[in-house]
């Protein structure tokens, strides 16, 4: 399924920041944004909700924990317990370190792989470049032509009140 | 814009465009290395190829071509390992702790510092594996199911820990440095001409497009990383300090070490950044992307982990000497006074005493003299190692057992093989990827100019910073 889309270019950050606030507050669907860095403020420009990686994290950090807390336990304790050093089997303290190790391991893998998941980013993927601009020097804005209330002459005027130096429609391939 | 402070002052140079800055940074990897730069990669390869014999040699043969002894027992390959650990650290400060405190600075120099981590846990992991004798077994280190029994490894050992931070500092870390190169890459895929170039980046980046969901995305995660990277820095180097601490030596043993290796290792690791970061800078034109300013931050950083080091140092006396324990008093009194006090000497004058120039403003802005500083402090960072290592193990409880150290032929050269290795890498990777974050110099790039008619949003653009 196709849909038609207007995209709206500019160059400088602020005039950016303030065409979305427009854009978003006149209730026009905002698709996505295109920039070569993350600029700062723009997600409360756009109204995205924080991310929820960082419960990933956290619930994979823990997970790793408990697992390796529960292996050294198993296999020091129970699978073949040797004395070392007269230490207790199950010498919890000094199996913090490995343990600590295993919980950042578990945490940050787990994470960046949620990101490569939630953002289909992988080896192969061809890159929906916006404008070739987008990894250099220019900022997209792309908005979907929604329903038949969208006038697209008078959005194009509301961008380059904006600064939009270039302001085009097209049809694009609905993400599945 | 009354602000004149440092902390408003440009962090970039020359008032560039956001154009113009893909291009500075990717010039030097998309025109042909010049003469310097083979003269380099051909000297740092050799040094690589000499180090490569000596290992085959050494492995082939057995670590009896080392100049350890019964007494002696770890010496050269150990120090080498604490060292390149070490130097290592630096790359994730700046990474991950500078990222956590907002040093907006850090974008200049963090790429190549993060390379320079990997590259220097790459060196360190040599020496270890060959220590074990039979390196072809060194994933015994490793729990795995095995047909003895199985027989699984000792999770209370210390050396069982260094081997699991030092692997999660690697993976780690190369993961932090791939993500932090994605946008980048991207940057050069839209830049190449379709071919192999253009293919190989493709791949890389992942079909990255710059979507502003996505950059909101990998903002959390670079959070969540540099969150992960610095509690796991500083467990890293108390593990290594622990390989020591642990045991019952005197001048080992002590409660300081912790703390005491972290700070030396972020002193020796910081100096590395600076001795690499002026020759690129000025190899690579990119004297407006490193400024005075950014030589001049890290030179403080340097005289405050110089700071905590002679601290440490001057404790170790103190705890010696309080202990009341004859064998303790002994070792300290050794280390200063003793066969080996020469490289204790060499070790308190380039880590102690050299930083101190860097008090003077003059100095800090003078790159010659910060240049042989860092040298200084890198040499005396060695020395370090070496002066905990083998003063505290040649003089032994029993004076029957006395012995002493010298270092044979092979294991100086694998010493250079290692600096080989660390530079054939950092200087090919200055050749194919962005030395320097461009995505986020680009981020920093209005810091401290005024935007261009933003008086009314300049309170809104700085209040996310």
């Amino acid at each position: 399924m196709t849909r038609r889309v207007m995209v709206g270019i500019f160059n400088d950050e602020q005039d950016l920041l303030r065409v979305t606030r427009a854009v978003r507050s006149q209730g026009l669907p905002i698709l996505d944004v295109y920039a070569p860095y993350a600029v700062h403020g723009l997600d409360q420009a756009m109204g995205l909700p924080p991310s929820r990686l960082p419960w990933v994290c956290f619930a994979l950090g823990l997970s790793g924990a408990a697992l390796k807390v529960w292996f050294e336990y198993w296999t020091t304790a129970v699978d073949w317990p040797i004395n070392v050093g007269g230490k207790p089997w199950d010498s919890l303290p000094a199996f913090v370190p490995i343990t600590f190790e295993v919980m950042v391991l578990f945490a940050g893998l787990s994470t960046v792989f949620a990101f490569f998941l939630v953002s289909r980013l992988y080896p192969g993927r061809k890159a929906v470049i916006a404008n070739k601009g987008t990894t250099n020097d220019r900022f997209a804005l792309v908005i979907e032509e929604a329903d038949a209330a969208f006038d697209p002459p008078q959005v194009q005027r509301l961008l380059e009140s904006y600064g939009a130096i270039e302001v085009y429609e097209r049809a694009e391939e609905e993400a599945a | 814009m009354a602000e004149t402070g440092i902390a408003r002052q440009p962090l970039i140079q020359g008032g560039k465009t956001l154009a113009q800055v893909t291009l500075d940074v990717l010039k030097p990897m998309e025109r042909r290395p010049g003469l310097l730069w083979w003269v380099a990669f051909l000297a740092s390869l050799s040094l690589l190829g000499l180090g490569a014999v000596t290992i085959a040699y050494q492995v082939t043969t057995g670590i009896g071509t080392w100049g350890l002894n019964n007494t002696v027992g770890w010496a050269f390959d150990i120090t080498n390992f604490v060292f390149w650990i070490g130097i290592g650290h630096a790359g994730t400060l700046i990474s991950a702790i500078l990222f956590l405190f907002r040093q907006r600075w850090r974008t200049s120099v963090n790429r190549s510092a993060e390379a320079m981590t990997l590259f220097a846990v790459m060196c360190a992991g040599i020496f270890p594996v060959i220590h074990m004798g039979r390196p072809w077994m060194g994933y015994w280190v490793f729990p795995y199911p095995n047909d003895r029994g199985p027989l699984w490894m000792n999770f209370r050992s210390p050396l069982a820990w260094d081997a699991f931070a030092i692997s999660t500092y690697f993976i780690i870390s190369a993961t932090f440095w791939y993500i932090g190169l994605i946008p980048d890459l991207a940057t050069i895929r839209d830049r190449s001409a379709p071919g192999l170039r253009r293919t190989v980046f493709s791949i890389l980046s992942l079909g990255w497009d710059g979507s502003y969901r996505t950059w909101q995305r990998y903002e959390t995660v670079y959070t969540l990383l540099a969150g992960l990277a610095t509690p796991l820095v500083v467990s890293v180097h108390t593990i290594v300090s622990w390989d020591f601490a642990t045991s019952v030596i005197p001048g080992w043993h002590a409660t300081i070490f912790p703390p005491y290796f972290v700070a030396g290792a972020i002193f020796s690791g910081m100096a590395m950044v600076l001795t690499l970061m002026i020759i690129a800078r000025k190899a690579m034109h990119l004297e407006e992307y490193i400024t005075h300013r950014h030589v001049d931050v890290m030179c403080k950083l340097i005289l405050l982990t110089s700071g905590i080091v002679a601290l440490a140092y001057g404790t170790e006396f103190f705890t010696a000497q309080y202990s009341a324990n004859p064998y303790e008093q002994f070792v300290f009194l050794n280390r200063a006074m003793g066969p080996m006090a020469w490289s204790y000497w060499i070790m308190v004058s380039c880590n102690v005493l050299a930083p101190q120039f860097l008090w003077f403003k003059r100095v800090r802005h003078s790159l010659p003299a910060v240049f042989v500083i860092t040298i200084f402090i890198n040499i005396g960072m060695w020395f370090e190692r070496f002066v905990i290592i083998v003063t505290s193990l040649h003089r032994d409880y029993l004076p029957s057992s006395w012995s002493s150290y010298s270092p044979t032929p092979i294991e100086i050269a694998t010493l250079i093989g290692s600096f080989g290795l660390f530079f054939t890498l950092f200087l090919l990777f200055c050749r194919i990827l962005p030395v320097i974050a461009i995505a986020e110099v680009k981020g920093v790039l209005q810091h401290g100019h005024a935007a261009p008619g933003a008086k009314a949003h300049h309170e809104e653009g700085r209040g996310q910073q």
